[in-house]
C-alpha cells in the first residue's frame, strides 16, 4: 500500500512537472511579451533594468526553475490585470467563493441524482425509469449557460420570484446557480447509479437475500445498494474539482464573485501569471482527487487490491 | 480426383434460410431503427445537415445584413419572423447559418480528433516500450485539465477566430480516440478468433479488414459521435465568453452571450439560440447513445 501510495505519488508529481513546463514554453512563445517594443518603446538601459528586475534576461530555463522554485513556496507572482494584488491573494479572495458554490451544488445534485437512479433502477422499465433516464440525459447534454439563461428568464424576468444575480445579500441569490451547475452532475448521478443497481440487482447474493424471504426493500437497502454505490464513487470523485473550479459559465452570468468569473477575465485580460497559477491548481487537485477515488475503492471494497 | 460435394437445393420457403445472411451493418441498421428516440434524433440531426448546406437558399436574409434602424424588434414585427439583434441583422437568418458554424466545428474537431488520436493509439499500441510510455503520460497531461480551461489557455495564446478555435478543440479533443484506439489494438493482437483466423489461413490483409475493423471501428464511431456535441459545446461556450468565433460570423454561442445585455426586455434574443444548442446537443447524444447500443448490443442495459 505504501510502495502503491509513492508510486502514485510519484506519478503525480511527474504528470506536475510536464504540465508546468508546457504551459511555461507555450506562454513564452507567444510574440510580444508584457515589455515589447512596440507596446513600451523605452531607452535600452530602462529596458534592460526592468528585464533583470523581472527576471526576464535570464535564459529560459533558469526562469522557469526560479519561476517553480517560487511556487513551490506558494509565490505566484502578482497579477499583470490587478498589479496591487499578489496572484495567491487573486486566488484566496475568489476560490473559497467558488469552492461555497460548488460544495452546496455537489451535496444537493449528487444527492439527488443517487436518489433518482436508485428509484429508477428498482422500478426498472416504468414511467419513473424513462422519466429519470430522459431527464439525466438532458441535464447531462445541455450546456449550464443555456439551463442559467433559462432560469434567468423564467424565473428572474417574467415571474420576478428570484434576485437576477450576486452573492452574498441573500441566500434566493443561490438557488438558480445551483440548479444550473448541478443539473450536469445529478444527469451523471443519476444514470450510473441506475446502471450499477440495475447490475447489482442481477447478483447471486440478492437471489440468495430474497430467497430467505427477505421484503423486496429490505434487499434493495440492506444488501444491494451498499455493493451498488461503489463503482458510483468513481465516477462521481473527479467531478468535484471540476464543479469546485469548472464554475465559470455559471459565475459569469450570475455574477458570483468565484475563481471561474476571474479566469474569465485573466484569459481575457492575457494575465498569465494567473492563468498560470490555475491550471497548475486544477491539475494538482484532479491528480489528487484521483488518488483519493482509487484509495476510498478499497477501502470500501476490500477485494480491490491496488498495485 | 475432384472433391465430393453434395449439393442439396434448400427449400426457398424455409423462412430460416431465406434470410439474408447477417452482417453487423444490417444488423445495427435493424437495431436502431427500432429505437424510436434515436430514431428521432437522426431526423433532427439530417434536417440540422439540409440546413447547414442549404441556408443561403433557406435564410431570408444575409447573415451580416445590418438594417439599424429595424434594431431589437420583437417575433413578428416588420416582417422579422424571430425578430432582430441589437445592430438590426434579422435574427433567423443569423440561427440558420449558425447551424453551418456549429457543424462545421463538430465535424473539423473530429476531423483534428481523429487524425492524433489514431495515430497517436496506433503507435503507442504497435511500438510499445518507451514509445507508449511516453504517449500514456501525454495522455495523463491532458488528462489533468479540464478541457474547457485548456481550450481557454490556448485561445489565450493564440487569440480567438473560428479557426483557432477548431484548433485547439482539437488539440485537446483527441485523448478518448487515442486510447480506444491503442486498447484495441493491444487486445485485439491477442484474441484467439485473430490467431484462429491466421491459422486457417486467412491472409493477414482479409484478417485485418474483416476481423480487426470492424472492432476497432464501432468504438471509434461511437466515440466521435459523442465528441462531436462535446465540441459545439466547447464552441459555444468560448464564443459565449467572447473567445470564439467573431464577428459577424454566428455562432449561437455567441448570440446567446451577446444577448445576455438586453435579456430583461429582449427575451428572443437568448431564447432561441440556447433552444438551437438544445436541440442539436440533445440530437447529436441521442444519436450517439443510438448507435452504441446498435453497434455493441453488449453493453445495452
Amino acid at each position: 500500500m505504501i510502495a502503491y501510495l509513492i508510486k502514485r505519488l510519484l506519478g503525480l508529481g511527474f504528470v506536475f512537472f510536464l504540465v508546468s513546463i508546457v504551459a511555461f514554453l507555450l506562454m513564452h512563445s507567444i510574440p510580444g511579451g508584457p515589455f515589447d517594443e512596440a507596446q513600451m518603446p523605452l531607452p535600452a538601459a530602462a529596458k534592460a533594468n526592468i528585464l533583470r528586475k523581472f527576471g526576464l534576461d535570464k535564459p529560459l530555463h533558469e526562469q522557469y526553475l526560479i519561476y517553480m522554485g517560487n511556487v513551490v513556496r506558494g509565490d505566484f507572482g502578482i497579477s499583470f490585470a490587478s498589479p496591487s494584488e499578489t496572484v495567491a491573494e487573486v486566488i484566496g479572495r475568489t476560490w473559497p467563493v467558488s469552492i461555497a458554490l460548488g460544495g452546496i451544488t455537489a451535496v444537493i445534485a449528487l444527492g439527488i441524482g443517487m436518489l433518482a437512479g436508485i428509484l429508477a433502477a428498482v422500478r426498472r422499465n416504468s414511467w419513473i425509469d424513462y422519466l429519470v433516464t430522459f431527464l439525466a440525459t438532458a441535464g447531462l447534454t445541455i450546456p449550464n449557460f443555456v439551463i442559467a439563461l433559462w432560469l434567468i428568464l423564467v424565473f428572474a424576468v417574467q415571474l420576478k420570484v428570484l434576485p437576477i444575480g450576486g452573492w452574498g445579500d441573500d441566500w434566493r441569490q443561490l438557488i438558480m446557480p445551483v440548479i444550473a451547475l448541478g443539473l450536469g452532475p445529478m444527469g451523471i448521478a443519476a444514470r450510473y447509479t441506475r446502471s450499477s443497481l440495475a447490475d447489482t440487482m442481477t447478483a447471486d447474493y440478492i437471489r440468495t437475500a430474497r430467497a430467505k424471504g427477505l421484503s423486496e426493500s429490505m434487499v434493495v437497502m440492506r444488501h444491494a445498494i451498499k455493493n451498488a454505490l461503489i463503482p458510483v464513487i468513481t465516477v462521481l470523485g473527479p467531478m468535484v474539482p471540476n464543479l469546485i473550479t469548472g464554475t465559470i459559465f455559471v459565475e459569469t452570468m450570475f455574477r458570483v464573485p468565484g475563481l471561474g468569473k476571474y479566469f474569465v477575465t485573466s484569459v481575457l485580460d492575457r494575465d498569465y501569471p494567473m492563468i498560470m497559477a490555475v491550471i497548475l491548481l486544477v491539475a494538482v487537485l484532479w491528480g489528487l482527487v484521483y488518488l483519493i477515488t482509487d484509495m476510498l475503492y478499497t477501502v470500501l471494497d476490500p477485494r480491490i487490491k491496488l498495485a | 480426383m475432384s472433391a465430393i460435394s453434395v449439393e442439396r437445393p434448400l427449400p426457398a420457403s424455409d423462412p430460416v434460410l431465406s434470410r439474408p445472411p447477417s452482417n453487423l451493418w444490417r444488423d445495427a441498421a435493424t437495431r436502431y431503427s427500432k429505437n424510436w428516440l434515436a430514431m428521432g434524433a437522426l431526423l433532427v440531426v439530417l434536417a440540422l445537415i439540409f440546413m447547414a448546406i442549404f441556408a443561403n437558399l433557406l435564410a431570408p436574409r444575409a447573415y451580416d445584413f445590418a438594417v439599424l434602424k429595424d434594431a431589437r424588434l420583437f417575433p413578428g414585427q416588420k416582417g422579422y419572423i424571430l425578430g432582430t439583434d441589437d445592430i438590426g441583422r434579422d435574427l433567423l437568418s443569423r440561427m440558420i447559418y449558425g447551424v453551418r458554424i456549429s457543424l462545421v466545428v463538430g465535424l473539423s474537431v473530429q476531423a483534428i480528433a481523429l487524425t492524433i488520436g489514431v495515430s497517436l493509439g496506433l503507435l503507442a499500441g504497435f511500438a510499445g516500450g518507451w514509445v507508449d510510455f511516453v504517449v500514456m503520460r501525454i495522455i495523463e497531461v491532458f488528462t489533468a485539465i479540464p478541457q474547457l480551461l485548456f481550450a481557454l489557455f490556448l485561445l489565450s495564446i493564440m487569440g480567438g477566430g473560428l479557426f483557432n478555435v477548431i484548433l485547439a478543440i482539437g488539440l485537446i479533443g483527441w485523448v478518448e480516440i487515442c486510447r480506444i484506439t491503442r486498447a484495441q489494438v493491444l487486445s485485439l493482437r491477442e484474441k484467439e478468433y485473430i490467431e484462429a483466423a491466421r491459422a486457417t489461413g486467412v491472409p493477414s490483409f482479409q484478417i485485418a479488414v474483416r476481423h480487426l475493423l470492424p472492432n476497432a471501428l464501432t468504438p471509434l464511431i461511437i466515440a466521435v459521435t459523442l465528441g462531436i456535441p462535446l465540441a459545439m459545446f466547447t464552441e459555444a461556450g468560448l464564443s459565449f465568453l467572447g473567445l470564439g468565433v467573431n464577428d459577424p460570423l454566428p455562432s449561437w454561442g455567441k448570440m446567446v452571450g451577446n444577448s445576455f445585455s438586453y435579456i430583461r426586455v429582449y427575451w428572443h434574443l437568448g431564447l432561441f439560440p440556447t433552444a438551437a444548442i438544445a436541440i442539436t446537443m440533445l440530437s447529436f447524444s441521442f444519436l450517439g447513445d443510438g448507435l452504441r447500443d446498435a453497434l455493441d448490443p453488449r453493453l445495452k442495459r
